[in-house]
This record gives structure tokens, C-alpha cells and sequence, in this order.
């Protein structure tokens, strides 16, 4: 083919795709009756009042103790679902990874309940889990357990072999257990990044336990929502005031532990 | 009696690969073997199977008159604590200390719970200590591994292996990651431990030169059969063609020319 041929070509191919994406974006705008001017015309509208309804009112500061009350609640629920399904999830990881597997056949179901787990939202889990624990605490912890446990699954799966099978062959070699292989070897091996990954789980998880709240009636979310309805503008941003703090404070914590220990 | 005898050890990968073809060989106690042979010749399956890190398809292992291939549980970690292993690349948990990876030779011994919990005797962190010292460590005893050399971290190797009290040392490719002076030092160490303490050496090589400076007896293996076994004096430059194929043959009888002179 001559080089004018092919980049001719070339040329008609980013056309024809750059055709195809305005026709798609312009249909979408038809179907939906989204009107361009009027979108754009009303942003600084929007920001107008979100900046006049935002700055917490006399009554909002006087809701304090209560939301840092549901505050603490959603904190503490989240570093306990997360903790807790970080020590199944790492029990699950060694009869997954090839290299702590206790027989080959372990690896694909191990990996198969990870994804499982992981890949359904936690949003959705809090929905499946509402009906089985109600309007409470449970439904959250549950749905962050579910999703943590999955993820630090597949995580600590690859760290683990990542790892590599060196140390634990050396170890076998000298005819120790299995436990003492995994507690001698694997997990001082691995442990830096597991609570790297632990951390890092506690951080979304304050995050996805405000929305998961929302959703279950319980905890700060339930507040935000509450105060949200009632028009308490106010409130409600201090409510989302206090939980960026705090999860700012937990990330300059965890970040610290991690510069720690690494 | 022979502490070691492979009776037609053969190991199958699949249906095609045959990485062990009926060997058959034995050593007798205080014996420094050296394995010479190309790359996936077998002798790192060889070294494997005594241990049983690899099982074998069929043939017979007798390590101090114990059959090795039926070894379950208990009996084959009490057969695996008699062996120390030495890697090529020391195999060595790199965050963990020096005298913690030492001390991992005697989890073999520990049940359960001393095992998880890692929990050695006054006794036996004394030994791993001298040890240490022995092999010129004391300096590093507390460092992480991941801050030795390649030297040192091969030396850490070796003392993991020795404070299991093993009868035997099993050397996969001990100085194959090294530079020539820590190889030096790696190889004059095992000879020194196999002089003093009787422990029987049995050492994976493809350096052929160091194989025929260091070894008492060579055993040269290629796709998995036993071409050679003897005395280093009488091993020929047509044999070592034969173990090494006629492509690394010519490199090969240079180097055993310049070992003779």
C-alpha cells in the first residue's frame, strides 16, 4: 500500500468515528430533550444557591453532638467491618494463591467467591442485605464486610504470590507445618502491604458508609438524609463538613502508619 | 551402609517430558557430590525429589534406610528436618532478621502452636548464634536480609541449613546468582563444613571448573540421565561433551585445560 493510500485512510477513519461521536452525543440530547443553553445557563445559578444554603446556620451548630454522635457510630462501624473482613478475606487469600493453596483445586473457588464479593456494589449489597437486617447497623456492616472481604481477597491473592513460593519452599524444605510456613513466611512477608490494603479500606469504607447510611436509614447518612428532606440545608452541610473532616484526618493518619511501616 | 540411594528414579512431567530417567546412584556419608550438568538437564528435580519438594513418577529414594517416596505427615517433615536445603536464590524472607531467618531451620521441629507463634529455645537461639558466628554473620545478626549481599545472604542460607542439625546439605546452584569472589567464599564454606562436621554435601553446578576443584566425586547429568559418575581426575573431555552437548563443549574444555595447568 503507498503511504498516501494508508494515511488517506487514516484520515477518513478519524472523520468517520468523529462524525459517529457527534451524531451519538446529538441524539442523546434529542431523545433526553436536554437543552445545551439552558444547561450551561443555569450552573451559576446552581452555585449561587448551593454557596447561600451551604454555610452551616446558628441551628446546624446546635445539631453538633448529635452528628458527631452518628459520626462516630459510621466511623466505628466502618473500621470494624473492615478489620474484620480483612482477616477472613486474608484467610480466603491463602487457600486461593497458588503459593499457600492447600491443593490446586482451592484456587479457582477461592477467586470466584472474591469476585463475587467484589464486584457487586456495596450499594446494592446494602439493598440485598436490607431485607434481611432491616433499618439498622447490621445492613451496613454487613454490606462493607461483604465488599472488603472480597477486595482484600484479590488483592492479598496477587500480593501473595507476588511474594513468590522462594521462602515458603525454603521453609517446607526444612520440614516445618503449614502453619508455621504461612506464619513465619508468608504473612511477615506480606504484612506490609496487607495494612497498606487494610488502611486503604477503612478510608473508603468511611466514604461508602456515609452512601450505604443513606441507604439503611442508619448512621451519619441517615442524618444527612434526614436533615436533606426536612430543607435543614444547613445541618445537612455540616454534616458533609464533619465527615470530610474526619476522613481527611483518617487518610493523615493512615498515610503516616503506612510511611511507618514501609 | 550408603546414607543416600536412588534406585531408577524417574520423574514425568505430562505424557512427554521426562526430566528424570531411571537414575540411579548412591553416597556414602562425609561424601562432597558435585551434579554438573546443562540447564534442564534435571538436577534441580533431582535434588527436589530427595527432599520431596517434588515427588518422583516412579523408582526408589532410601535416605538412611528410610524409603522417602511414601513419607506422610509427620515422617516426612522428620525426613526433611535431617536435610538442609541451600538455594541459588537463598530463599530467604527479606523483611525478617538475620538470626529470625537462622531460627526457621528448627521450625521442622516445632509442632503446631511453637510453630505459629515461633517460638525457639534459649538452647537453639544460642546455636543459631554461634553459627552465625562461625560464618563471619555476627556483625549482621539483627539486620533485615534484604540489606546483606549476595555473599551474605547466601551465608545466611547456609546457617538456616546447618542449625537444623542435618545429615545431609542439598546446594541447588549455590554460587549461580554470585560474584566469583563470594562464590569462592560460598564454596570454601560448604567444603569447610563438609571437612570438619562430616555433613554430606550434594551440590547442583554448571560452573564445571568449580565442580572439579571442589567436588571428591562428580555426577554428570544430561535430559535427565546419569552420564557420569566418578572421580573428578578421571572425568574426559569427551565426557564432558556428552554432559554438556558439543555447543557449550569447546568454552567448556578451555576451562578444565586452564583447572589442569
Amino acid at each position: 500500500m503507498q503511504p498516501d493510500a494508508f494515511f488517506r485512510r487514516r484520515r477518513i477513519q478519524s472523520a468517520l468515528f468523529f462524525l459517529a461521536m457527534v451524531a451519538m452525543t446529538y441524539g442523546g440530547m434529542v431523545l433526553t430533550q436536554f437543552d445545551l443553553v439552558q444547561g450551561l445557563s443555569v450552573i451559576p445559578r446552581a452555585f449561587a444557591w448551593g454557596i447561600a444554603n451551604f454555610v452551616p446556620d446558628e441551628r446546624a451548630w446546635a445539631r453538633l453532638p448529635r452528628i458527631l454522635e452518628k459520626l462516630q457510630e459510621t466511623v466505628l462501624i466502618a473500621v470494624a467491618s473492615s478489620t474484620i473482613a480483612s482477616i477472613f478475606g486474608l484467610g480466603l487469600a491463602l487457600l486461593g494463591a497458588n503459593t499457600t493453596r492447600p491443593h490446586p483445586w482451592f484456587s479457582l473457588p477461592a477467586r470466584a467467591i472474591a469476585s463475587i464479593f467484589r464486584n457487586i456494589d456495596v450499594s446494592v449489597w446494602a439493598l440485598i442485605l436490607l431485607f434481611s437486617f432491616g433499618q439498622s447497623g447490621f445492613t451496613g456492616f454487613f454490606a462493607l464486610f461483604f465488599v472488603t472481604f472480597g477486595f482484600i481477597t484479590r488483592v492479598m491473592v496477587e500480593t501473595i504470590d507476588e511474594v513468590g513460593i522462594e521462602p515458603v519452599e525454603a521453609l517446607r524444605a526444612t520440614g516445618a507445618g503449614y502453619t508455621a510456613i504461612i506464619s513465619q513466611s508468608v504473612i511477615p512477608a506480606c504484612l506490609p502491604q496487607l495494612i497498606s490494603w487494610v488502611l486503604y479500606m477503612i478510608e473508603t469504607n468511611i466514604r461508602s458508609a456515609t452512601l450505604v447510611g443513606i441507604l439503611t436509614g442508619t448512621g451519619i447518612g441517615f442524618l444527612f438524609d434526614l436533615y436533606f428532606k426536612n430543607f435543614s440545608y444547613g445541618s445537612a452541610s455540616l454534616v458533609v463538613l464533619a465527615t470530610v473532616a474526619v476522613v481527611l484526618l483518617i487518610e493523615t493518619v493512615s498515610n503516616y502508619i503506612r510511611r511507618t511501616i514501609l | 551402609m550408603s546414607l543416600l540411594e536412588l534406585d531408577q528414579v524417574t520423574k514425568r512431567y505430562g505424557a512427554e517430558t521426562l526430566a528424570l530417567d531411571s537414575i540411579t546412584f548412591s553416597v556414602q556419608p562425609g561424601e562432597f557430590v558435585a551434579i554438573i550438568g546443562p540447564s534442564g538437564a534435571g538436577k534441580s528435580t533431582l535434588l527436589r525429589s530427595i527432599n520431596r519438594l517434588i515427588d518422583i513418577t516412579s523408582g526408589d529414594i532410601r535416605f538412611d534406610g528410610v524409603s522417602v517416596p511414601q513419607l506422610r505427615g509427620q515422617a516426612l517433615r522428620h525426613h526433611r528436618t535431617q536435610i538442609g536445603m541451600i538455594f541459588q536464590h537463598y530463599n530467604l524472607v527479606n523483611r525478617l532478621s538475620v538470626i529470625e531467618n537462622v531460627l526457621h531451620g528448627r521450625l521442622g521441629y516445632k509442632n503446631t502452636l511453637q510453630g505459629m507463634l515461633g517460638l525457639y529455645s534459649e538452647q537453639e537461639k544460642r546455636e543459631a548464634v554461634r553459627i552465625l558466628e562461625t560464618l563471619g554473620l555476627s556483625e549482621q545478626m539483627y539486620k533485615r536480609c534484604d540489606q546483606l549481599s549476595g555473599g551474605q545472604k547466601q551465608r545466611v542460607g547456609i546457617a538456616r541449613a546447618l542449625v537444623q542439625q542435618p545429615k545431609m546439605l542439598l546446594c541447588d546452584e549455590p554460587i549461580a546468582s554470585l560474584d566469583p569472589s563470594s562464590a569462592k567464599v560460598i564454596m570454601d564454606t560448604l567444603q569447610e563444613i563438609n571437612r570438619s562436621t562430616g555433613i554430606t554435601v550434594l551440590v547442583n553446578l554448571h560452573q564445571v571448573d568449580v565442580a572439579l576443584h571442589y567436588a571428591e566425586r562428580i555426577i554428570g547429568v544430561n535430559r535427565g540421565r546419569v552420564i557420569y559418575d566418578g572421580p573428578p581426575h578421571a572425568l574426559s573431555n569427551a565426557q564432558i561433551y556428552q554432559i554438556y552437548g558439543s555447543e557449550a563443549g569447546e568454552l567448556i574444555l578451555d576451562l578444565k585445560e586452564r583447572y589442569a595447568a
